[in-house]
């Protein structure tokens, strides 16, 4: 394995761990907003603060460490995406902020704001759709590069696309489904009939658009990025298995065991998730930026992965404590303390 | 043009995000320091009141981490996207700085939720202080690894550019660059003095209002007794920086002090404003004290600006921002000073009126002393973005939406401030210490 693939296997890992925390949050953000809509909220307003409030903070951190640990490894791309991206991303921000110092106001100032729990939820279902555009626009099609080399991204194109609003799509029916998924097992844990009775019902509802979507882009990459369907379909056994691990995590769902199906849902991103990362090699910005020509000096390389490992050295014990105080620690999500 | 006009909004829009990014920051980094000792003496005497006060303090500092944190993931993400240029180039010499911080940041994140929700959870109370080790830690070393990224645009070094492509990078020595120590210790000891009078302000105003119960009088104590140790820490390590300054860059210093000719003997320009033709008037000069704070005697030479070329001339403005930062340094130092000195010999005048007002003043000053600072620091060093080495110009966004984004972003920094200032109101007003106090049966 050379330098450059390890470090964009790391990168791809935190995305994913990004991709896992940020939708649990996003969707106990949006369950929150749409229970005091339908009238269900105090069904699940404990389970959700219980779990989101020792946390919230670190899923923030997943994202930065995927988006600078980018740019250490590989700085073209803050030239690339940076340059198109400037309208987007700056949206996701916004959103961001919105949303991280609404809960915040939320649940150590004022509790119980309608206002800000609306806001926590609809801020929710909008970052991950802003979000995705950097992963359309990776797939190439939409960077236009003018004669004297400026980069622009070409709006019109992006808001016409099929294969990008799939994607858009895909991000919130997956977000949904993964949150619904945990949130279940959480309440099973808690023993909170009422809301384990609610997530099951949301990750059915959810489960099926996921999958449908996904399948519908693999067939869109076709046309839209033929080199990139080929690689998928040297892939097809990692798609295979991700689809068998949904169909098992419904089954446990339907035997009440929430612990493995959440599991089990989490492996079927796993695969999907690696198995279009790897399909895509060599390029981060279909056509013109690949892992190779835009990686960093050897020197850094090294200095990184040492850092890298040194900080995981750090961080999973930290991690670990809070697995043990809060997730998966029954006293503490049955009683909040 | 274009071009011309995104540099300028991209210039305002990274300013706009630090200025507010830098209020939460310096609570960020400073307040854990005094949850700390208030925790610590709670334990360590057995007094409740300070249990609380560390409780209390803690409470309203999440508010101020989690504008701290979405402000923050702003300027990381808005520094490629406005500087894509610079980020290309700086993120093959300075990541690692950049990558350690955002694991000093997952630290304390995970530290200080840890911290928030388990209080009574552990048996021994003494673990639950240690949770708030890493909190301080992670803050300070954030504050140390991103202000070496701001030394490394001052002092660049740790690469060679051959042929305009960098070549034999050291990330070490780019790390530890020669702005590196004294901008750090600047950062840090100015955090903790202004956490010091932002948290002695909230005493006083309490004392100002007429509380009687002795749990104000004990935060106000603590917090200037300690705001005195880091004001002079601070003054001591601003003297370092003028020193590094006037060693390696000449024209900030000498358009910080309107110095134009390069002599010995230099004076001290002290307020005062510039006409036209670049004359001093109304200023106050103490002869000698430039050179005295350069070369530590009265006659070393000081390089002046008509030595530099003048497409490398720092705006003239930043003078008044050097002089409010240092006025303000030195009316709070020789405020504490007075205050602790009055408290130890019973002195009355630091129970009257006007003296409360002024400590009242003094968080807010500090924090105002902060940006003058950085505003400072970074118009000081037009037109470069990478000091000799990167023009700012060359280094902004072609994106011709660059005015747009500051709009938005403007009107979110407002609603972040005014969500702030109501919830910390709300949540304290609604709660005053000696209600709580009297629910939890504290002394008062």
């Amino acid at each position: 394995m050379t330098i450059e693939v390890l470090g964009i296997s790391v990168l791809w890992l935190f995305l994913f761990g990004y991709v896992i925390v940020a939708s649990i949050d996003f969707g106990a953000g949006f369950f929150n907003a749409s229970t005091i809509i339908t009238k269900q909220h105090h069904v699940v307003n404990a389970v959700i603060q219980r779990y989101l409030s020792p946390v919230w903070e670190i899923t923030n951190v997943f994202l930065v460490f995927f988006f600078v640990g980018m740019i250490g490894f590989f700085p073209k791309t803050a030239y690339y995406f940076g340059t198109v991206l400037l309208i987007p991303i700056s949206i996701s921000i916004i959103l961001l902020a919105l949303r991280g110092s609404y809960y915040a106001f939320g649940t150590y100032g004022t509790k119980g704001h309608k206002g800000y729990t609306l806001m926590y939820g609809v801020t929710g279902a909008l970052i991950p759709a802003s979000l995705s555009t950097a992963l359309i626009i990776s797939e190439g099609g939409f960077v236009k590069k003018a004669t004297n080399g400026t980069l622009s991204l070409d709006y019109a194109a992006l808001f016409t696309s099929p294969f990008a609003w799939s994607i858009v799509v895909l991000s919130l029916t997956s977000v949904l489904f993964i949150s619904a998924s945990f949130l279940a097992y959480y309440s099973h844990v808690a023993e909170d009939n009422g809301a384990l009775k609610l997530f099951r019902k949301y990750t059915w509802i959810w489960s099926f658009p996921t999958l449908i979507t996904a399948l519908g882009i693999i067939i869109e990459m076709k046309w839209h990025n033929p080199a990139h369907f080929e690689g998928m379909l040297n892939l097809w056994w990692l798609f295979l298995l991700s689809a068998i691990c949904f169909f098992i995590s419904l089954w446990l769902l339907k035997k009440h065991s929430y612990g493995w199906s959440f599991i089990f849902v989490v492996l079927q991103f796993a695969l999907a998730f690696y198995g279009y990362g790897t399909s895509r090699y060599p390029y981060l910005l279909y056509p013109y930026l690949t892992i190779h020509d835009s990686f960093t000096n050897q020197t850094m390389a090294i200095a990184l992965v040492v850092v890298f490992v040194l900080g995981l050295l750090l961080l999973i014990p930290a991690l670990y404590l809070v697995f043990k105080l809060f997730i998966m620690n029954k006293p503490y999500i049955k009683k909040g303390n | 043009m274009k071009k011309m006009e995104s540099v300028e909004f991209s210039r305002y829009l990274s300013m706009l995000t630090l200025s507010v990014h830098v209020v939460f920051a310096t609570v960020g980094v400073g307040v854990p320091l005094f949850i700390m000792i208030a925790h610590w003496l709670g334990l360590r005497r057995g007094d409740e009141q300070y249990l609380l006060m560390a409780k209390r303090w803690a409470r309203g500092y999440v508010i101020s981490v989690a504008v701290g944190v979405v402000t923050g993931t702003a300027i990381a993400l808005q520094l490629a996207l406005l500087w894509p240029k610079f980020m290309e180039m700086a993120g093959q010499v300075v990541a690692l700085p950049l990558f350690m911080e955002t694991f000093a940041f997952f630290f304390e994140a995970i530290f200080l939720g840890i911290y928030l929700y388990t209080w009574n959870r552990f048996k021994n109370p003494k673990h639950h202080f240690y949770l708030l080790i890493p909190v301080a830690l992670g803050a300070g070393m954030s504050a140390l690894f991103i202000t070496s990224v701001n030394a490394f645009m001052n002092t660049p070094q740790g690469f060679a550019l051959v042929d305009g492509k960098l070549t034999n990078i050291q990330p070490l020595l780019a790390m530890f660059n020669p702005a590196m120590p004294t901008k750090v210790a600047h950062v840090l000891t100015s955090a903790y003095m202004t956490a010091a009078f932002v948290l002695a302000s909230i005493a006083a105003f309490h004392l100002l209002r007429g509380s009687r119960s002795s749990y104000h009088r004990k935060g106000l104590a603590l917090t200037m007794k300690i705001g005195l140790v880091f004001s002079i820490a601070t003054a001591l390590v601003g003297d370092l920086s003028g020193k590094f300054l006037a060693e390696y860059q000449p024209e900030k210093l000498a358009a910080a002090e309107w110095h134009f000719e390069t002599e010995g003997e230099a004076p001290l320009i002290l307020f005062g404003t510039l006409t036209e033709t670049n004359e001093v008037k109304y200023a106050i000069k103490i002869p000698y004290a430039l050179s005295f704070l350069v070369h530590s005697n009265f006659s070393g030479e000081v390089k002046g600006l008509n030595d530099i070329p003048k497409e490398n001339h720092p705006p003239l403005v930043i003078h008044y921002l050097f002089d409010a930062m240092v006025t303000i340094g030195i009316g709070l130092t020789v405020l504490s000073l007075a205050y602790v000195i009055g408290l130890r010999r019973n002195w009355r005048f630091i129970q009257n009126k006007l003296f409360r007002m002024l400590l009242v003043a003094s968080g807010p000053l500090a924090m105002l002393a902060i940006q003058a600072g950085w505003w400072f620091t970074e118009v000081g060093r037009q037109p470069w973005i990478l000091n000799g080495l990167m023009k700012t110009k060359d280094a902004a966004t072609t994106s011709p939406h660059v005015w747009l984004m500051f709009i938005a972003f403007a009107v979110l920094y407002l609603i972040l401030m005014i969500g702030t200032g109501v919830v910390l109101t709300r949540m304290f007003k609604k709660n005053p210490a000696e209600l709580e106090m009297e629910k939890r049966g504290i002394a008062l």
